[in-house]
């Protein structure tokens, strides 16, 4: 699944060094640092090539984030909740992304609308413990599957374009 | 509108299904009896003590076993346990019935929108009232609810403060499995864990003594990332198979094996398989791997290598050689491959007639610009900077 534009998005976005878990004091700090930078650089670059779909932030502790991501469709954009909490085998173990509102609406997604990740991300997340992180996740992970999910859940009439503010 | 006297009958009516319930439910019951009455709802396990099967039987309401998952798997586990009678029982699950769930065994079309762990303690405490039946609703594998897993854990024996005897993972997915395993290696605490495929045509059960047997995270899946185009992603959907046959029989292995963990009788098996297709049970050993990630898993090793090892009595196979009568051409046997080249990675071998497939590559890659650099920034700063883009 890793096209070349996935593959060029995907070395701009800084590997990560630091294996360690929210139980891991210290160097689990030095890691949520790491994760921050590969954020930030990889929303700067799709800022750069007109490409920007998501916003993170987490708590205090890094161990759970929120934010938004969109997916332009004919035009008109839809906006989604994201969230995820940083699982304590994290990261041998990947963030299981959610986007809790289209829970129920697609059966490509496990309970409380975590995303399915199994065949597309996950081998390649194995692989590449611990320098993928969650910059990566949201490239591999949730992106392509909002590329295949989105567009048929919108054609299946299932979601609705909503107007600015009226959310 | 119901008026008061409907009502008035209503309560009468629901006051009798409450009594009759109660007049259902059995007392609790002291000291398990071996005396053959109909009225005795130990009396077929405690024969199992005059078969010659089991020491003191009874010695089942001294252990106290965790079921993490609650699903198809878990909850005939936690049913089988309890009509065994067993001393303490901790559930966790963080998941409610559905009537997506109804062709397992176990959970009722009523208890539909109720937490697994509640439902199922509702019922096993009727079914049996003597055992001590403790809930956890929460997902293990975050930060904070995993803390409170390690505490139950580890201070949920029957004795306070004592752990578990043995934790049973029936869960159905990796992060919650990786998680019980990290939380075993960490306390060393023996653990079984069971899987049934998303076909629901085989399953598994594998034992896990933290530095003796292979940890979940000494053998990670054999991953293979194929080249093929998101576009062309399988669009079925992810709902995995299951068939309560299946599910009933690796919940029966795993609880037989629990059975004969707990009352020391028979041979537990430290991995038994089964393929429903072909009725293939295949059992073998699993070794850890001294590059475990898991840093507990290896310094288990370290510590169980060190451990004095019990004798085990081999039987001695008497070989008699045969002698024939006459021979008068001398013809004898030769084994062909006696002098075969034997393969040179005995290092650490895995065990007879195996060897390694795969030498893990050191870790040398610490290059390249490309690697996040973390100096001269807080976390706070980068926070900001996150937020403001």
């Amino acid at each position: 699944m890793v096209d070349a534009n996935t593959k060029k998005t995907l070395q701009n976005i800084p590997l990560l060094q630091t294996r360690a878990s929210p139980r891991d004091k210290d160097l689990w700090v030095q890691r949520l640092k790491e994760e921050y930078q590969a954020l930030i650089k990889y929303v700067q670059n799709n800022k750069a090539s007109d490409s920007d779909w998501f916003r993170l932030e987490s708590n205090k502790e890094g161990t759970r984030w929120f934010g938004k991501c969109w997916y332009i469709h004919n035009l008109l954009k839809y906006e989604f909740d994201v969230e995820f909490d940083i699982p304590v085998t994290y990261p041998a173990t990947a963030p299981e992304i959610a986007l809790p509102e289209l829970d129920g609406k697609t059966a490509k997604m496990y309970r409380g609308g975590k995303i399915c990740l199994t065949d597309h991300f996950k081998p390649l997340w194995a692989r590449n413990v611990p320098k993928f992180g969650i910059a990566h996740a949201m490239a591999l992970g949730l992106a392509p599957w909002m590329a295949v999910e989105i567009p048929d859940l919108i054609d299946k009439g299932i979601i609705e374009y909503k107007e600015k503010g009226t959310q | 509108m119901a008026n008061a006297e409907d009502i008035q009958r209503q309560i009468e009516d629901l006051q009798n299904k409450l009594d009759s319930l109660k007049k259902n439910a059995r007392q609790k019951i002291d000291q398990m009896s071996s005396e053959v009455k109909d009225t005795n709802p130990y009396s077929r396990l405690m024969a199992l003590q005059r078969m010659g099967i089991v020491n003191e039987y009874e010695r089942i309401r001294s252990k106290s076993v965790a079921v993490v998952g609650v699903g198809g798997v878990g909850s005939v586990t936690a049913d089988m346990l309890t009509r065994c009678g067993i001393g303490k029982l901790i559930l966790f699950d963080y998941d409610k019935v559905e009537l997506a769930n109804m062709n397992r065994l176990f959970f009722t079309p009523d208890q539909a929108g109720l937490s697994k762990v509640d439902a199922a303690a509702k019922t096993l405490t009727f079914i049996n009232p003597d055992v001590n039946i403790l809930t956890n609703n929460y997902n293990i594998t975050t930060v904070e609810s995993f803390n409170h897993f390690l505490d139950a854990i580890r201070t949920g024996g029957i004795v306070e403060d004592q752990p578990v005897d043995l934790v049973l993972s029936c869960v159905d997915n990796f992060e919650a499995r990786m998680a019980i395993n990290a939380a075993c290696n960490e306390l060393n605490i023996n653990w079984f864990e069971s899987g049934v495929s998303e076909n629901a045509v085989s399953g598994h059960i594998q034992f896990i003594k933290p530095g003796e047997l292979a940890c979940f995270a000494c053998a990670p899946p054999l991953v293979v990332a194929e080249n093929i185009d998101e576009k062309t992603l399988k669009r079925e959907g992810v709902c995995a198979a299951s068939l309560p046959t299946t599910m009933g029989i690796v919940a029966g292995m795993l609880v037989q094996n629990t059975l004969k963990y707990l009352l020391n009788f028979g041979t537990v098996s430290n991995y038994l398989g089964y393929n429903a297709l072909i009725d293939f049970f295949p059992k073998m050993d699993l070794r850890p791997n001294p590059q475990c990630d898991d840093s507990y898993c290896r310094q288990r090793q370290i510590e169980y290598q060190a451990k004095p090892k019990e004798e085990k009595e081999v039987e001695k196979e008497e070989v008699k050689e045969i002698v024939h009568e006459d021979n008068e051409w001398g013809i004898e046997l030769v084994s062909e491959d006696d002098n075969l080249p034997v393969s040179s990675s005995t290092q650490q071998a895995p065990g007879s007639g195996l060897k390694l497939a795969f030498e893990r590559p050191v870790d040398s890659e610490q290059t390249t610009a490309s690697n996040a650099v973390t100096d001269d920034v807080s976390l706070e700063e980068l926070m900001a900077q996150m937020k403001s883009i």
